[in-house]
């Protein structure tokens, strides 16, 4: 017990997990907007909008998540000397959220999408009957319906969102995992009690997360 | 009718993978003891935990193995009376390896392992066979670091999870920008594009990156160390082989092997090792 303790005091394990919620927080925030342009993209009459939103989503669905954040460090910043940010920190941290932002906007999209299938037919005709053009139409008949049966789907991606953002440890963003690596280098005796407490500190961010979807996706399901 | 079908089989087949592991790691286990209790090496292998990213120290090419860790390790197995190819090369990252140690997995360890009295209180150490120390890893134009007081606003990189890059900020610099990587290679990587200024870690390690023939002529070691690093080799507790692994190294050390095989594995780089520390006299055992 002792050790658990003083655990808490040498490692700022609540700082990392706050930081780990904060990546989440504006990643998710980037890619929802990212991801409901690729889904209006996708849906759209225009063949090279669907072309650049089906391109987008296989491209970056199809790439693993560390490639891409390694990526923003030793491509982005180092070989083509990109900064988004005056200040060293800070700017890996926007790497990151970028980093994360461009992979789940992929997700996002697909997710919508599913909630697109999910409103009849008949919506979109009476929208155009009504003498709606496609992006009225689909903004004002279309996506609210198919986000409110998108909430599950969504739910998962957050889920996912908030676990994938401890590969920011790869893109030089001090977090859960690359703090539990310090951690275990100098604490190795106590290995599966450091295993746990992340574990266990994952498991009480993320189960609202699952609670709080499937209660709105309950409440805010579409009649039919 | 199919489902439950699937279902049995992929339960069998998950109860199969399970039984196979538990077989795999008791035939192990009961070798791994035979081997530190040290009777007799005869038709028995030993297994070393070694590093398998660490160019110049302990680094998997293929089937070989190579570095100085490896040298040492080798010549060490051979005094105990184990030839090469009983050897069984593992790989032991740094998180590891007092729980490799601990369940066994490993006979002993030669992985940059520091002398610290936290870790002599779960594992036993013989040696050291090195002693390192922190320094910098610089462009070969570089002129204006010679030390971590020079620092201030540069910008270093160092490994996830290692203390080095925070000693320079909170003993020398204090402007200092780190960036943290997954390994020492991006690290070098990242300073090969222009926008890091150094790469700190064991001065060992770096002359080993910097020993690559991709980046020769790169990079310079400033030679200024600021720690002491006693490298062991890692051990269970209460192993009995301890006695036994110092007098190998100190015959390798008398034999010039050491100095060959350190010589060797730095090649190019113009490194050597701090004179004053090296080579070292292994410390009496516990």
């Amino acid at each position: 017990m002792d050790r658990f303790l003083s655990l808490f005091q040498d490692y700022d394990i609540l700082g990392a997990f706050w930081a780990n919620i904060q990546l989440t927080f504006w990643a998710a925030l980037g890619s929802f907007v990212l991801g409901t342009i690729l889904a209006l993209m996708r849906i759209s009459p225009v063949p090279s909008f669907q072309w650049v939103g089906a391109s987008y989503v296989n491209i970056f669905r199809n790439t693993p998540l560390t490639i891409i954040i390694v990526f923003g460090v030793l491509g982005l910043y180092s070989q083509l000397q990109v900064q988004l940010n005056e200040n060293f920190n800070l700017n890996f941290f926007m790497l990151a959220i970028v980093g994360l932002t461009v992979y789940h906007a992929a997700f996002v999209c697909e997710a919508i999408r599913s909630g697109v299938n999910t409103v009849p037919l008949g919506q979109a005709e009476a929208a155009r009957a009504i003498g709606l053009s496609f992006f009225p139409a689909a903004w004002l008949i279309i996506l609210p319906q198919a986000l409110r049966g998108a909430v599950a789907p969504l739910g998962n991606v957050l889920i996912a969102l908030t676990k994938n953002s401890t590969v920011a440890t790869a893109g030089s963003v001090a977090e859960t995992s690359g703090l539990m690596r310090t951690m275990l280098e100098f604490n190795g005796d106590i290995a599966l009690l450091i295993f746990l407490i992340f574990a266990v500190g994952f498991v009480i961010i993320v189960i609202p997360i699952g609670l709080a979807t499937t209660w709105l996706s309950k409440k805010l399901a579409v009649a039919r | 009718m199919r489902k439950p079908r699937i279902a049995l089989a992929a339960t069998a087949a998950i109860a199969a993978l399970a039984l196979s592991a538990c077989g795999g790691d008791g035939g192990g286990g009961g070798a791994g003891g035979g081997g530190t209790q040290g009777t007799g090496a005869a038709g028995e292998s030993i297994r070393i935990g070694i590093k398998f990213d660490q160019p110049g120290l302990g680094f998997k090419d293929g089937d070989n193995y190579t570095g100085f860790d490896v040298d040492v390790a080798k010549y060490v197995a051979n005094e105990l009376g184990y030839s090469e190819d009983q050897i069984e090369w593992v790989s032991a990252p740094s998180a590891q390896r007092e729980t490799m140690l601990q369940n066994g997995q490993v006979d002993m360890i030669f992985a940059t392992y520091s002398i610290t009295d936290t870790r002599k209180e779960v594992v036993d150490f013989a040696g050291p066979y090195f002693v390192a120390g922190q320094d910098l890893l610089v462009p070969a134009d570089s002129t204006d670091i010679t030390g971590p007081d020079s620092l201030n606003g540069k910008n270093l990189c160092s490994v996830t999870g290692s203390t080095s890059a925070q000693r320079v900020k909170e003993e020398f610099a204090s402007g200092v920008n780190l960036l943290e990587q997954p390994g020492y290679a991006e690290c070098v990587t990242a300073m090969e594009g222009g926008q890091i200024d150094a790469v700190t870690t064991d001065d060992i390690i770096l002359a080993g990156l910097a020993a690559q023939p991709a980046y020769s002529g790169k990079f310079k070691v400033v030679g200024n160390t600021f720690s002491e690093e006693n490298y062991g080799v890692g051990l269970p507790k209460g192993s009995e082989l301890c006695e036994d692994i110092n007098a190998a190294i100190t015959k390798m050390i008398d034999e010039s092997a050491w100095k060959d095989a350190l010589a060797k594995n730095t090649e190019g780089t113009g490194y050597e090792p701090n004179a004053e520390l090296n080579p070292p006299t292994p410390a009496p055992c516990a």
